[in-house]
Formats: structure tokens, C-alpha cells, sequence
């Protein structure tokens, strides 16, 4: 750590990364003050990683554990992977935040907390016997602030109610965090400025102005603190999260494909961003349509598919399963379509909030009888919006439905992203089957090469047919009862699935292509496995990694790949559903670590199972 | 829309399927009245687009040779309606019986409805169901012993014109398989409609349920069985012998009888008006039924409402207009952005 002076006299501390927690009431803008930090952080430039943790009522009853909100932000001058498994820094609101939260913290971390908040009754209610603080105090930086107090002093003479005043209080805590960290608030202030007007807007700038002269002037902070920039690949950044990916994803796909999009969708959590963000561009010619359940969002996609529009819809786990029937028809009639699932923790309405990787196997079997899909991953942020693309380019390719992967932590969880270049991205026009005058279209004669059926989309004359839930005849694509034609066309999707993994990119195995051990991943946990397998070489284990997107078909060389480590391990936030697969497809012996409580995977408890299947 | 140059005729719009429906079942007439009226639309064939669900109606769009689309059970407004928002120059029909539209798929039929999408909704209503061999349907009548129901049905019956109304739906009518005239009339005014038109017909099952509708479609009975709606008449009906009319008495209808010269609006016999903005006109209609009253057949609502599918484009067309058509790179340098 080195050390230097401020203009203002306080020495400023030098740091490599920080993990900071904002913790409160959910109705106390954890996530707006965690999301505005998270911002002025990128643009200061250095590397971050957010997770945004909270409760899946609206309001819980004020001052209890049910309500508490949390928001993690890690940023570093090096590059990172994750939101880090412990805060330095927890900022609590409330003694049902600290209650919640205090043990998270790195032994010696530090903790601020509003003292205004904390009374007996504020104690007995987020059911603390005894007041904590004298054995906090022991153990951490216990900083005891009066938010309420000096935001209400900052305040005075606004027309502004009482109650107004203290719902800025979130600001005034963003000031201090912002001159503790030497962070710029212009973007907030202009943030701000296009959210509110008048006394409202005055209110908040006076807040997080008056929080961070408090943090310059007040003896309680000794020093500040100072996070350089990180280096990373040149270019224009921006921060992006998982559902905004996956929305800017499905507008780009309609541009670079040529066609408009159809976007037929029902209200869940954690997949309804997706749904608004899109809802905000019918200027790029797509329609968002909110159905009046999950069967009508994917059954109006499918026809949106059948009238030659790149058709989406997105939901998670309890509206996938709604879907799958309706996910059987597109694989009859061999539609293309992108059927988004942004995993949340189950079964049945489970922990809408939370984070899990539970819905592989209903994505590969979860249909009746023999109907392939293809899956892919998204594994951070940024990914769900080339995953997305993906998609859309497989599914029309093939003219199949094509689900992809999201998860809720990468939903909600955000990154620095280096914009695209436009002009770089592939674009793959839409064609359709052109008009034909003379003799009969054949719906279901197929490209020797892909195996794909034509699009054929109404209003193209000589083109009339009909396609259905019932047994195709090859080639015709008439209703057929005939025993061998149907195990024929079976036979037919299924190759035409599985010919996919010949149009895959190889898997690429990060560190030695052979050797002790490999971790495998797939979506979302990328992060914490990438971090931990560095960890574990920086501990001097033979460790490789490879971290999977198409999950079926699995690219060409992944048995190879597989059978050249002595062992494979494969942490998974669900009970070993790619394990399974693995195992079975390509018979080799699969470690499966999973965790299932909602919550992404730390980077020590990895480690710790690297460790043990590799050995000392 | 430009009416195609040369003459197409109802074989141009018969697909080389065999038809699979029992011998008598009252489908074969649906088919034959829709592929009649369909040349005289106007509409290019590979416009038509025809969507169904499940059950012995819905295998009607291998029958036509159309665009064609055999979804699942009780979707086909569903999916009828991602065709229509997306090409909204389409002529889309739907087909769909009394177990697919208001059992399994009653939610989809509803929402379609109260949206307004523009497409001929056609429901077959039987009141049984055929392809599963004879189960009961929610219009039903009570008692009725089926495989499922051996002591008979317990449950109340739905009539479909009334769900339809009460969906807030913009055209709403009834017609009988057997009467081929009054059947394309129906057609033709549904196809004219912009927004959703519901049709219920009254379809024989020969197998299942045969006779249910057999005083409408008996042409001894039928004129004491059924009132003919006719914009701006009264409601008569009976045979020129026995002349009745309909009647508000104390806020409910009643029947009166005509003699032979008398002025049925001077009677007080109500003058039919499909344009009435309120459905409680047309949901008085939809109670009329067997025995007390005679069943009205022909156009109960027909009233003007924008439709989903314009009402979404003028959305993109507004917002292109007041933003330009959407930039990708701008998209994604929109709000803060850092270089490095």
C-alpha cells in the first residue's frame, strides 16, 4: 500500500481492489445507490463486478430481515471476475442490515452504519437480543454515521416534506463513499438531473454533495482511499447488465438479420427487464407483445416464426415449463425462434430473486418425447448479447427453436462491456422461399447441407401449405400415419440438431490442453470459476478450464478435450445437470460440485475444491 | 387489397387432402360454405392464412388451400394473433370448437377478443367433444350423459355468444351448417369486419351428439325454432301463419303473437340493432334460447373499435418518425461510456 496527501490534507491510501456492500430496507434505494456508485465507478475505469441481492417482496415490513436489500459492487485496478465472495466494506442502514450482513464481512473490513436508525426497538425488531455494536466494534471499523441527522441539517429549508428529506438519505450515504473512494459524481448529478426536477432534484444534489464534504471534513474517516484505473484492452466501454444484454441482443439481431422482430413475452421475475428494455425500441421495427400468459407469449412468437419475423420470447423457470408444449410444436413444424430463459431458484415459485442453473435439463428433456432443441449459455453480462445473436442465427440457419441460458445473477449483475464495433458484427440476412408458378412446394425437402426445411411465409404465392402438430410426411409435409416415415422424420431432426456441433467453434481450453485436471463450467458462474482457477495457479496447481455456451449439441471436440485430464470437475449451481450429460454422452468420470441456495458460487469454496480433487 | 386477374373458384381454395370427418358431421358443410365464399373476398390466396387449435374442427386448415396453420389445444388465438400483429396484411381465420375455444383455450379466445385483433374467429359448437370419442363440453347442457358424465353433466353450460359479448367483443354472430346462404352472408360480413369477429356455428355431431341442434336445423321447425336477425326489422320469426315477435316486458323479453295484420313495431316488437355501442342489447339476444325462446341466428353485434394489430404498428410508426429508424450503434453508445 502506498500512501500520499490530498489537496485537502487527508493522506489517501492506495488500494489493488475494494468490495464494498450496500445493505438497508428495500425501500431504502440500496439498489439505485449501488447501481449509481457502480456507474461513476466505471467511468472512473477501473475493472468491477455487481451483484444486486434482494428480496422478492416489494416492501417486506420496514425494519425486518424479510425487507433487507443488498448491492455489491467489487471494482479493481486488475482485472476481476466476480463481486467478490467477502466485502471490505458493508454499509448498513438498518440493525436488520448489519444483522444480515455483518458476518459477510472480511474480518477487520469495515462497516458504516446509520446510528440514527438503531434503538431498541429498531434492535428487537431485526431480532437482536443484545446490542451488537460493542462486540462489532471489536472486530471491525465500526464507523457510526447519522445519516438521518446530517441529511435532515443538509436539507433544512426545501420544500420538501419530512419524509421526502429522508428518502434522499441514500444520496447523502453515496457522498461519503464517494470522496472515501475518490470517485466523480458528475454522472450521478446528471442522472439525477434527468430523473427529477425542482426541490427533489435540489434535495438529492444537496445530499450527495453534503455527504462527501462530510466524508473530507469529519474525523471519522482518517484517510481515503484511492483504486487507480485498471488496465484493460483499449476501447469505448460501457456498463452493461445481463437483461440489458440480452434486450440490446434481440434489437441487434432484427438489424443485422434484416427483418423486424417479434417479441412475445409475460411478466416474470427476474426476466421482465428484458420485456421493458425492448418495449422502449419500436423504432428499430420490433413489436413487444405482453401476452396474456406464458402459452400465448410463446404461442403468438411461433406464429410471429410461421409469418417470417425473428420471433423471441423470454420468461424463467415456471413460464418455461408453460411453454414447453407449445416448444414441441415449433420443433414439428421446424420454425425458428429464441426461447430466452433467465434461470431463477426453484422448484415451483422457489426463490424468484435468487440465482440458480436448474433448468438445463428441462431446456434438453423437458419436452414428451423425442423433441431437440438446441441450448446455449450466456456466462457474464456482457455475453448474453453475443449469445443472443448466436441464436438467432442458429435458429433460422437450421429453422429450429433455439433456448438460451441466462441466469438471474447475470440478469441483474453488471460489467464494464467493450461496445462492439457495428460494422464488425456478422450479419446474416433473412431468405425466405421465393414464389414459384409452376408445380408443387415441398415444405419439408430439405438443405443437404443443414438440414433446414424452407421458411416459407404467407403472402408468398405458389407457396400454400400446411404445417402442424401431426406427423409430417418427408419432403411433402402432409399428415402422415405411416410407422416408417415416422421414425424417419425423428431420425431427420434429430441429425439435423446434432449437425450443428460441426458449425461450432472448437472448445478452447484455457492453460495446458492436457494434464491433472480440468474445471469445467457453463453459464453464468464463469466469473467465480475463472477467479478460482487463478487462484488455484497462483497456489501452483496443474489446473485447466473450459467454460461451455452451446450445451446441445456440445461442440465436436469436447470428449477430446475431456478425455485428455487424469481428473474433471464441474461446479454447477444446480445437482450436476451438465455432469450428467457429460457422463453419459462421452463416459468419462465427471466430479460434479454443486450449490444450490441461491446464491453464485464464491471463489474460495471453489478453490477449496479444486484443492481437493487435485491434491496437494 | 387488388382482386386477383383471373376467375378463382372454391376448388382453388380445396387442398388435395382427403377429408377425414365422420360421414354427416356437420363440418363438411363449414368446409364447403368456407371455400365458397373465399373467391368471392378478394383476397389473394397466399394471404389467407388459416390457424386452429385441437379437436375435429381444427384439422379444417388441411382441407384449404391456403397458408395453413394445426397448432395446439386451445391456442390458435394465440397464435393467430403473433401472425396478425406482425403481418397485419394477412387474412387470418381462425377455427375452433366449443371444447378447444372456451375450454382449454377460454383465456386465449377472451384476450383476443378484448384486443380486437382482426380475424374471423369461427367456433364450431357442438356441445360435445368429438376427436377424444364423446366427452362433455362446457356448452353441454346439463344432464347430459356422455363416457365421462354417466349420471349426467353437473356443469353449467357457457353459451359462447354471451362470453364473446362479455369479452367486449366487436362482432358477434350465429349461424347454422345447414343453411348455406345464410352462412356465407355471415362469412362475408365477418371477413368485412376490421377487428375480431366471432362466429358461432351450429354444427351436427352425427356420432356424438346427434340431433342437439336438430330443431334449428330441421326446415319444419326451424322458423318457429330460430329468429333471423336482420339489421333494422323487427324480431319476428315463426311461420306466416303463427307470427311472434320479441318484446321488452318489465326489462326482460318475452314473445307476443302477430295476427295477420298487424304492424309488429306498432306492437312494440323490437327493432333489431346490431349497432348498438352497449353489448346489453346483444346480451339480451344472447339469452334467448330453446324452449321459451326462439335462438337468433345472424349478426348480434357489429360495432367499430381500432384493432390491436394497427394500434401496435402506429407505435412503430410514431416512434420511427419521432426518432428515426433505430440506430444500433448509437444504441449501444447510448448513456455513459468510457474510453480507454
Amino acid at each position: 500500500m502506498t500512501t500520499s496527501q490530498s489537496q485537502h490534507g487527508k493522506p489517501i491510501e492506495q488500494l489493488t481492489s475494494v468490495a464494498i456492500r450496500f445493505a438497508g430496507d428495500s425501500g431504502d434505494g440500496m439498489q439505485i445507490t449501488g447501481s449509481k456508485f457502480t456507474d461513476e465507478t466505471a467511468l472512473f475505469g477501473n475493472d468491477l463486478s455487481t451483484f444486486p441481492d434482494f428480496p422478492a417482496e416489494i416492501r417486506a415490513p420496514a425494519g425486518t430481515m424479510a425487507g433487507v436489500s443488498g448491492f455489491q459492487i467489487h471494482f479493481s485496478s486488475r482485472d476481476i471476475h466476480t463481486p467478490a465472495d467477502r466485502p471490505d466494506v458493508l454499509i448498513a442502514f438498518n440493525p436488520a442490515a448489519l444483522r444480515g450482513n455483518a458476518n459477510d464481512v472480511r474480518p477487520g473490513g469495515m462497516i458504516i452504519i446509520n446510528i440514527d436508525a438503531f434503538n431498541q426497538k429498531s434492535l428487537t425488531r431485526a431480532g437482536y437480543a443484545a446490542d451488537p455494536l460493542p462486540d462489532l466494534r471489536e472486530r471491525y471499523k465500526l464507523v457510526e454515521i447519522p445519516f438521518t441527522t446530517l441529511n435532515r441539517d443538509a436539507l433544512k429549508g426545501l420544500d420538501l416534506s419530512s419524509r421526502e428529506i429522508d428518502r434522499c438519505k441514500n444520496f447523502f450515504a453515496l457522498g461519503v463513499l464517494c470522496w472515501l473512494y475518490g470517485r466523480p459524481m458528475e454522472a450521478t448529478e446528471r442522472w439525477l438531473a434527468t430523473k427529477f426536477k425542482g426541490a427533489v432534484l435540489e434535495g438529492n444534489i444537496r445530499s450527495i454533495r453534503a455527504g462527501h464534504a462530510f466524508g473530507e471534513t469529519t474525523e471519522l474517516f482518517p484517510a481515503s482511499f484511492a483504486v487507480p484505473a485498471a488496465k484493460i484492452q483499449p476501447g469505448v466501454y460501457r456498463n452493461i447488465t445481463g437483461n440489458q444484454a440480452l434486450a440490446w441482443g434481440i434489437v441487434a439481431a432484427g438489424v443485422q438479420m434484416d427483418r423486424d422482430v417479434f417479441f412475445g413475452a409475460y411478466p416474470i421475475t427476474p426476466a421482465s427487464d428484458v420485456l421493458h428494455e425492448v418495449a422502449r425500441y419500436r423504432q428499430f421495427g420490433v413489436k413487444t407483445f405482453q401476452a396474456e400468459d406464458e402459452i400465448a407469449a410463446v404461442s403468438s412468437t411461433i406464429g410471429a416464426a410461421f409469418a417470417g419475423q425473428l420471433a423471441v420470447t423470454v420468461s424463467s423457470g415456471p413460464g418455461f415449463v408453460l411453454k414447453q408444449e407449445a416448444l414441441g410444436l415449433a420443433v414439428m413444424t421446424e420454425l425458428p425462434l429464441v426461447a430466452i430463459n433467465v434461470q431463477r431458484a426453484g422448484p415451483s415459485t422457489g426463490s424468484p430473486t435468487k440465482t440458480e442453473q436448474g433448468d438445463l435439463l428441462a431446456g434438453m428433456f423437458g419436452r414428451h418425447s423425442q423433441s431437440p432443441i438446441p441450448i446455449l449459455a450466456a456466462s457474464t453480462p456482457g455475453d448474453c448479447f453475443y449469445t443472443t445473436l448466436e441464436a438467432f442465427k442458429l435458429a433460422v440457419k437450421y429453422m429450429t427453436p433455439v433456448i438460451v441460458l441466462s441466469d438471474g445473477y447475470i440478469a441483474n449483475s453488471s460489467e464494464p462491456w467493450l461496445i462492439p464495433d457495428v460494422e464488425s458484427l456478422e450479419r446474416n440476412p433473412v431468405r425466405f422461399a421465393q414464389p414459384i408458378e409452376v408445380g408443387e412446394f415441398k415444405p419439408y425437402a430439405r438443405d443437404p447441407q443443414t438440414l433446414a426445411r424452407p421458411w416459407a411465409i404467407p403472402g408468398t404465392p405458389g407457396l400454400e401449405h400446411r404445417i402442424g402438430g401431426l406427423t409430417k410426411q418427408d419432403i411433402t409435409g402432409n399428415v402422415s400415419y405411416d410407422a416408417e416415415n415416422h421414425g424417419k422424420m425423428i431420425a431427420l431432426r434429430k441429425a439435423k440438431i446434432d449437425g450443428i456441433a460441426a458449425d461450432l467453434p472448437p472448445v478452447e481450453v484455457d492453460g495446458p490442453a492436457k494434464g491433472k485436471l480440468l474445471v469445467v463450467g457453463w453459464g453464468g458462474t464463469k466469473g467465480s470459476i475463472t477467479a478460482a482457477v487463478e487462484a488455484a495457479r497462483g497456489e501452483g496447481m496443474n489446473v485447466s478450464q473450459i467454460h461451455l455456451r452451446h450445451l446441445h449439441p456440445f461442440p465436436s471436440n469436447l470428449g477430446d478435450v475431456l478425455r485428455s485430464f487424469d481428473k474433471v470437475l464441474l461446479p454447477e449451481l444446480t445437482d450436476g445437470h451438465l455432469a450428467l450429460l457429460l457422463r453419459a454422452k462421452y463416459l468419462v468420470d465427471v466430479q460434479s460440485f454443486s450449490k444450490i441456495i441461491g446464491q453464485p458460487f464464491k471463489i474460495g469454496e471453489l478453490v477449496e475444491a479444486i484443492r481437493k480433487l487435485h491434491g496437494a | 387489397m387488388a382482386a386477383p386477374a383471373v376467375k378463382v373458384t372454391a376448388k382453388d381454395f380445396t387442398s388435395d387432402q382427403d377429408v377425414r370427418w365422420c360421414p354427416g358431421c356437420g363440418d363438411y358443410s363449414i368446409l364447403a360454405n368456407v371455400q365458397r365464399v373465399m373467391p368471392e373476398l378478394g383476397v389473394p390466396r397466399e394471404n389467407v392464412v388459416f390457424v386452429s387449435g385441437i379437436g375435429c374442427s381444427s384439422r379444417f386448415p388441411y382441407y384449404m388451400n391456403t397458408y395453413g396453420f394445426h397448432t395446439i389445444h386451445g391456442r390458435a388465438p394465440a397464435f393467430a394473433t403473433g401472425i396478425k400483429a406482425s403481418r397485419p396484411e394477412l387474412s387470418v381465420w381462425i377455427v375452433t370448437g366449443d371444447g378447444d375455444g372456451l375450454s382449454i383455450g377460454g383465456n386465449h379466445l377472451m384476450h383476443t377478443l378484448r384486443r380486437n385483433i382482426d380475424t374471423q374467429i369461427m367456433l364450431f359448437n357442438n356441445r360435445i367433444y368429438g376427436l377424444t370419442k364423446g366427452q362433455y363440453s362446457p356448452t353441454s347442457q346439463v344432464g347430459l350423459k356422455t363416457k365421462s358424465t354417466p349420471q349426467g353433466s353437473i356443469d353449467h353450460p357457457i353459451d359462447p355468444i354471451a362470453f364473446a359479448l362479455g369479452c367486449g367483443a366487436t362482432f358477434v354472430a350465429r349461424t347454422i351448417d345447414v343453411d348455406a346462404k345464410h352462412m356465407q352472408e355471415v362469412l362475408t360480413r365477418a371477413h368485412q369486419h376490421k377487428g375480431t369477429s366471432f362466429i358461432e356455428i351450429l354444427p351436427n355431431c352425427p356420432v356424438f351428439n346427434d340431433g342437439v341442434w336438430e330443431e334449428m336445423q330441421d326446415r319444419k321447425t326451424r322458423a318457429q325454432a330460430t329468429l333471423s336477425l336482420e339489421q333494422g326489422q323487427p324480431l319476428v320469426f315463426g311461420t306466416p301463419e303463427g307470427r311472434k315477435g320479441i318484446v321488452i316486458k318489465n326489462g326482460s323479453p318475452s314473445v307476443i303473437d302477430l295476427a295477420a295484420g298487424d304492424d309488429p313495431v306498432a306492437k312494440g316488437v323490437v327493432v333489431h340493432d346490431e349497432k348498438i355501442d352497449s353489448s346489453s342489447y346483444a346480451g339480451m339476444l344472447a339469452t334467448l334460447q330453446r324452449p321459451e325462446f326462439p335462438v337468433p341466428i345472424g349478426v348480434f353485434r357489429s360495432v367499430e373499435r381500432a384493432t390491436y394489430e394497427d394500434m401496435l404498428q402506429s407505435q412503430v410508426d410514431s416512434a420511427i418518425a419521432q426518432r428515426g429508424r433505430g440506430d444500433l450503434k448509437a444504441l449501444l453508445h447510448s448513456g455513459d461510456t468510457w474510453q480507454i
